[in-house]
């Protein structure tokens, strides 16, 4: 489970988040809406531990993460414009997270291959990340952070930018994926649509600041 | 936005310390000694000495006359192949490109030798020798600098002033010329810059007639002994350098560099073009070809008054054991320098990129060493660590140390960009991986920044290797550089000592034609989306 408690964000004398909190079960899919500049892109960063928050706490699967990095968190995160490693190739960068963490070689491939026929790209494996299409590289993109499994999938903005048949089409095979292998995930955007279409679950950021009781 | 700026590096913590190493480094190498000199060289009666020698008068005014010759020299004969590589797409445009940039990049001790083995020995040691000499080097500033402005006017322009009835010679007084005459002035000021300071030519090239400012400060230091003389030339010739590059980091503030586009290459269509452009193509690549075929000629054949015969004992001198020393001893050299100049830079540029803002003197305090002269770098050494406790002056490792400050700003030019251009969200992206700082560096941008790396260490290498202006004060018998050795057979009487520096050369052109390569080859390229 994922709690966070009265996280308040002050920069430059502004307050971006203002003594929110928000709860998601296991295997929830939780969509964070409103408009830009509301602090709901802040709150997935205070998540994976990319800022820190002046006051509040981030509980994830029961342990306090409170000075805690971002790469002890087991967190994935899904980045708007992907951020693919422009000197790995399509399956380095898909296995990026299983070297990181001295996976066997035979597992790796065995990993990276699973994922790459969950997206439909077995083809593109040793494709340089530079020559994908938009839709190919968002489902590299996620595919990087789904291999190693994270205890919770953060996705900021993912779908934003691409042509409308392919928006529909991608989230729909990422709620289905997501759904197959129960990930837990806290989904930013702008666009309720694609919130309701994705997720079990929508959320306003700017309600998250009330008592929790409103919120249930 | 203001994600962009709440981001925190993960090296943050890390960099924090980089600043330490570099600073230590510039300090001892470059700011003592340089404030060494200012302390003993500013004062009254010295500089009183200094403007009362007609010796040091004529030393003054030869060194500006000689610049501004060389400035006007190197225009006349760089314009003609600027306005075809400029403005013409043809086979071979790229090759002459790189070739023209070849003299830039040799050691001054080397052209000055080249110029001593094309021309005829009544015009060795006269201006006329050394002018050209100096425009051969300096060919490649007006390329690049005012070619890169030309390939920006669009050929309509010109074409819409022909129409309105300007003749050719209208038309690039009225239309090309104001449009290049930002980029002249400035490809002017660098050129003058380096024809200033120029050191290595004129000590191989002028002989004891055609002293400048630099080859005075050696000569009176060095051979006669009048240090406060020398020291007082030292300061007279950072005023004036200071002096320049204040103008120049002036000019360039006024202008904002607003990024054009450059306009496509035209083909060269008539005959008459097609003459033209291969004309001045070929004859700017003999130019640039001439005095290096003329070293390796030098070095094969030994002429008499009859006849001109071949022989290999110029190369078999080589094979002596104080040549090959000197080829150990700049290899060992080149080799350190390479290594102090590369980690110091690197140092720098990861501290500025990722370090908190207050680091940005870090970038301003590294290119320091390009406001001092060589000859001042090595003059400071020599007069700083010379007495106890802190006599380094015979310590090997003083020389390599002054090549490092003197590569260390162009390490860093090389390098600091590009690290800048690493996207944050990689980093962050590859923390949510899982990777910690230091795999996180090893593993994203170690990788993104080897070419540069690369290329750096490979131009530090060549500096180094060519190295002539600090080098002849510190050098010692025993650990002389390949330059010095070649700067000292030339001035010794004896076909065969001239044709083992000639061919001494040839090996010195080979090492930095590779590193040329490397370099090029290292040229960071890959993108970074």
């Amino acid at each position: 489970m994922l709690a966070l408690t009265d996280i308040t964000i002050h920069y430059e004398g502004r307050t971006i988040l203002d003594n929110a909190s928000l709860s998601v079960a296991p295997g929830e899919i939780v969509s964070l809406v409103g408009p830009s500049g509301s602090g709901k892109t802040t709150l997935l960063r205070v998540i994976a531990g990319l800022e820190q928050p002046s006051q509040g706490t981030v509980i994830i699967d029961n342990k306090l993460m409170t000075g805690i990095p971002t790469h002890k968190r087991d967190v994935g995160l899904v980045f708007q414009d992907n951020q693919l490693f422009p000197h790995l190739c399509v399956f380095d960068n898909i296995a990026y997270s299983l070297r990181i963490k001295r996976v066997s070689k035979a597992l790796q491939i065995e990993k990276v291959n699973e994922m790459l026929s969950l997206i439909g790209m077995e083809d593109l494996a040793r494709r340089d990340v530079g020559q994908l299409s938009g839709g190919e590289a968002k489902r590299i993109a996620v595919a990087r952070a789904l291999v190693a499994d994270p205890f919770i999938l953060l996705l900021d903005e993912p779908l934003t930018g691409l042509d409308a048949e392919l928006h529909d089409r991608l989230l729909d095979d990422m709620g289905a994926l997501l759904r197959a292998r129960g990930t837990t995930v806290v989904h930013v955007t702008h666009d309720h649509n694609e919130a309701t279409r994705l997720s079990d679950r929508v959320v306003d950021v700017r309600t998250l600041g009330q008592p929790r009781s409103q919120l249930q | 936005m203001i994600m962009n700026q709440l981001a925190q590096s993960p090296y943050r913590r890390s960099a924090r310390w980089l600043w330490i190493a570099p600073t230590v480094f510039l300090v001892l190498i470059l700011v003592i000694p340089t404030a060494a000199i200012v302390l003993r060289g500013v004062t009254l009666e010295g500089f009183k000495a200094v403007l009362n020698n007609s010796a040091i008068r004529q030393a003054l005014w030869f060194t500006t006359w000689q610049a501004l010759a060389s400035t006007a020299l190197t225009l006349i004969v760089a314009l003609p192949a600027t306005f075809v590589l400029s403005r013409f797409a043809f086979t071979g445009n790229r090759a002459l490109q790189s070739l023209i940039t070849v003299p830039f990049l040799l050691p001054t001790v080397v052209v000055g030798a080249a110029f001593l083995a094309v021309l005829p020995s009544r015009m060795h040691y006269t201006a006329i020798a050394l002018i050209i000499a100096h425009a051969y080097f300096n060919l490649t500033v007006v390329v690049r600098i005012v070619g890169a402005r030309w390939e920006q006017l669009h050929p309509g322009i010109e074409q819409a002033a022909s129409t309105l009835g300007a003749s050719p010679i209208t038309v690039f007084r009225t239309v090309t010329l104001p449009h290049l005459r930002g980029a002249l002035a400035t490809a002017s000021g660098v050129i003058a810059l380096f024809a200033f300071t120029s050191y290595g030519i004129v000590r191989t090239l002028g002989g004891p007639a055609r002293a400048t400012i630099e080859t005075e400060i050696y000569t009176r230091s060095v051979l006669i002994g009048d240090m406060s003389g020398a020291l007082a030339l030292s300061v007279l010739q950072m005023i004036v350098l200071t002096a320049l590059l204040w103008w120049w980091a002036k000019r360039h503030r006024d202008k904002s560099e607003s990024a054009q586009i450059s306009v496509a290459q035209r083909s060269p269509s008539t005959r008459g073009q097609v003459a033209l452009v291969y004309g001045i193509a070929l004859a700017t690549a003999a130019v640039v070809f001439a005095p290096l075929s003329a070293l390796l000629w030098r070095s094969l054949t030994q002429s008499t008054t009859v006849n001109t015969r071949f022989t290999l004992a110029g190369w078999r001198a080589v094979a002596s054991s104080t040549t090959l020393s000197a080829i150990s001893t700049s290899t060992l050299f080149a080799f350190c320098a390479m290594v102090i100049a590369t980690v110091l830079g690197l140092m720098v540029a990861l501290g500025v990129a990722y370090g908190s803002t207050k680091f940005v003197w870090l970038e301003r305090i590294s290119v320091l060493p390009l406001t001092v002269s060589a000859v001042t770098i090595g003059l400071g050494i020599l007069i700083t660590y010379d007495t106890a406790p802190y006599d380094f002056r015979s310590a090997w490792i003083i020389t390599p140390l002054a090549h490092s400050l003197i590569a260390l700003p162009l390490v860093v030019r090389i390098v600091l960009p590009v690290v800048r251009q690493i996207p944050r969200g990689l980093q962050s992206v590859a923390s949510t991986l899982g990777a910690t700082p230091l795999q996180t560096w090893l593993t994203i941008d170690r990788p993104l920044i080897s070419r540069a790396i690369g290329a750096s260490a490979a131009l530090a290498f060549a500096v180094s290797i060519g190295e002539f202006g600090a080098t002849s004060f510190l050098t010692r018998r025993g650990s002389e550089t390949l330059p010095v050795t070649i700067s000292r057979l030339l001035t010794r009487p004896g076909d065969t000592l001239r044709m083992q520096a000639y061919a001494l050369c040839v090996i010195i052109v080979v090492i930095s034609m590779i590193a040329i390569f490397l370099i090029d080859m290292f040229r960071p390229n890959r993108k970074v989306k």
